[in-house]
């Protein structure tokens, strides 16, 4: 079996930062806007190299998302970061008219995306963002699982021509994938090839995804694994493909199984190739103050939780 | 003839154009856009604004406008269609299915002249913002323009972008509000005092200016020309433009009742009769 090995915990939110901060240095389109959390978000370095094409807008969200909308016309690229909680439920009208509706290049940037954000409780801890953002027509959506991807991430969605939601998190976590990965929208990454249960996962659940196919593994269970970064466009073929050779699926992700990574994939297999699925997911919740370990844990977000979920849909093939 | 009874004239046929529009679909916002007609006609055909009716979306080494409240599509796209931006034939498409002239504009389906989508009030503002920053930064001294319902002002995204417009001196900008006093549910008045809108506008650190009769062509276009002249002067610059919704129809004058609503064949009769034809209708 393939290893995956963590060179060094770090969190995803550094993972854009040092994208953005590459972009700043090739890309002289792209411009970068923060309502105040540039330190949360990581954007220290692009701003000090790049002060002229940094917007500052305070605690204010809606004119945020308004002003990137018009940046784009004039031909500047702009990557607006806040808190996944703030760039989504808050501003839901302004990213629907001014930016989607208007099909504006706008990248919406959301960092301390679920309960991984930890402390702050549940007002910070947005587990219906994905929903909110699939659901807009022409949007992309795109949720990274470590430094490495998330990184690549915001190189390759500056090339993209259109509004995407790039989703990140908080805390520190495993960094596994490829540092010189190329990062291709709306296709998935295969990591495990297996026979009786396909793993679908997304964000901090991917190295949590590993993990349980090792153990799986350990107990004779083979599983297929499939790290999709991008929720939409989402790539129906490597699941279905997936699918139709072990005849069940477990999905795993840090948001409401309402609205999430899970319901899309349902879809799909509904309409290609019904199977039993399971959903790791928050179970139409909010969540509360923790640490971001004892959240996951509290939640049903871990290996462990994809190892029950695997053992129940096994039965139900 | 003086080039202001050009103007008057050309407004006058863009008064017909919003009422025919509305009419024949039975539906649209006639008041605000009569209210409006001379303002557009100023800033598209009285030289105030530079721009290219081959239209980019872009709008580099032009001046651009915004319309913040959308619902006064009709005489947006009555002026761009008599300005070269798309067939004013087209004018007959208003608000029917699989045309490109929405209820409230949109870029969706690719009209000539629109730049962003609105409707959704509130949030032209912003949009007009950050496409006056790409200019600094494109270094392109060309102005963005903005307009404004007076009503539109209670959605608070407005005040987040008026202090940020100030704070950063984003002073290629000139935003216009439409006082005319009125919104859907009745007078700004009864519906949420706006107080005085001039303290307001310089107590965000605005430079702001007024013309006390929007429906006078001359005093738009002096108000205008005035408005140009302080800009790149480190402040944004707003205009407090009082019109009367609903104007050149007598009927209509005076009242919020046609915000949005379509006159009958009848009174549509009385109104072109108020307003005669003078460039021909479409």
């Amino acid at each position: 079996m393939k290893t995956y090995i963590d060179t060094g915990k770090k969190d995803t939110r550094s993972g854009f930062g040092a994208g953005l901060t590459e972009l700043g240095r090739t890309n002289p389109n792209v411009v970068a806007l923060c309502a105040d959390l540039v330190g949360s978000l990581k954007m220290q370095d692009f701003i000090d190299e790049n002060p002229e094409r940094f917007f500052q807008t305070g605690i204010a969200e809606a004119n945020m998302m308004g002003m990137a909308a018009g940046l784009t016309i004039g031909g500047k690229i702009p990557f607006a970061g806040t808190f996944a909680n703030f760039a989504t439920g808050r501003v839901y009208d302004q990213i629907r008219q001014s930016i989607a509706y208007s099909g504006k290049n706008v990248k919406i940037c959301a960092s301390h995306s679920g309960v991984t954000l930890g402390e702050d409780g549940a007002t910070h801890q947005i587990l219906e963002d994905i929903g909110l953002m699939k659901m807009l027509p022409g949007m992309t959506v795109i949720n990274t699982c470590d430094f490495n991807q998330t990184k690549a991430a915001t190189l390759a969605i500056a090339e993209h021509d259109g509004p995407v939601y790039l989703r990140f998190g908080r805390p520190k976590v495993a960094n596994f994938t490829a540092e010189d990965q190329k990062f291709e929208i709306g296709k998935a990454v295969h990591l495990y090839e297996g026979e009786d249960v396909t793993i679908i996962a997304t964000g901090h659940l991917v190295w949590e995804a590993i993990q349980a196919a090792q153990k799986l593994s350990e107990k004779g269970i083979s599983a297929d694994v499939i790290n999709i970064h991008t929720i939409k466009p989402l790539d129906e073929k490597a699941i279905i493909r997936s699918v139709k050779k072990t005849g069940c699926v477990v999905t795993a992700e840090e948001h409401n199984f309402l609205g999430g990574l899970g319901e899309s994939v349902a879809r799909t297999l509904a309409e290609n190739n019904p199977a039993p699925q399971e959903f790791v997911a928050t179970q139409d919740t909010f969540g509360e103050s923790g640490t971001p370990e004892q959240l996951m844990d509290k939640y049903g977000l871990n290996a462990e939780a994809i190892i029950k979920a695997t053992e129940k849909v096994l039965k139900r093939k | 003839m003086s080039k202001i009874k050009e103007l008057e004239d050309f407004a006058t046929q863009v008064r017909r154009d919003i009422l025919r529009q509305v009419h024949k679909v039975n539906s649209g916002h006639p008041g605000g856009s009569l209210g409006c007609t001379e303002f557009f006609t100023a800033l598209y055909q009285g030289g105030i604004m530079e721009h290219k009716p081959e239209f980019n979306m872009d709008g580099k080494e032009e001046d651009i406008f915004f319309l913040s409240n959308g619902h006064i599509s009709p005489v947006f796209y009555s002026v761009l269609a008599r300005s070269g931006y798309f067939p004013v034939d087209e004018l007959n498409t208003f608000r029917l299915i699989d045309s490109r002239l929405q209820g409230h504009p949109t870029t969706h389906e690719g009209l000539p002249g629109i730049r962003v989508a609105s409707g959704s009030l509130g949030q032209g503002m912003s949009v007009a913002l950050g496409a006056a920053q790409a200019k600094k930064l494109n270094k392109d001294n060309h102005l963005v323009f903005a307009l404004l319902g007076d009503g539109e002002l209670q959605e608070g995204q407005n005040w987040e972008a008026i202090m940020y417009a100030a704070g950063n001196k984003v002073d290629n900008l000139i935003a216009t509000v439409d006082l005319n006093g009125q919104q859907i549910d009745g007078s700004t008045e009864t519906v949420l005092p706006m107080g005085n809108m001039k303290a307001k506008f310089e107590a965000f650190g605005w430079d702001v200016m007024e013309i006390e009769d929007g429906n006078d062509m001359q005093k738009v276009i002096d108000g205008l020309t005035e408005a140009k002249s302080r800009t790149g002067k480190g402040k944004p610059v707003c205009i407090l433009m009082t019109t009367v919704m609903g104007n050149g129809v007598d009927f209509m004058m005076h009242t919020h009742a046609w915000h949005g609503k379509a006159p009958n064949d009848e009174q549509l009769e009385t109104a072109l009769t108020q307003n005669p034809e003078t460039l021909g209708d479409y």
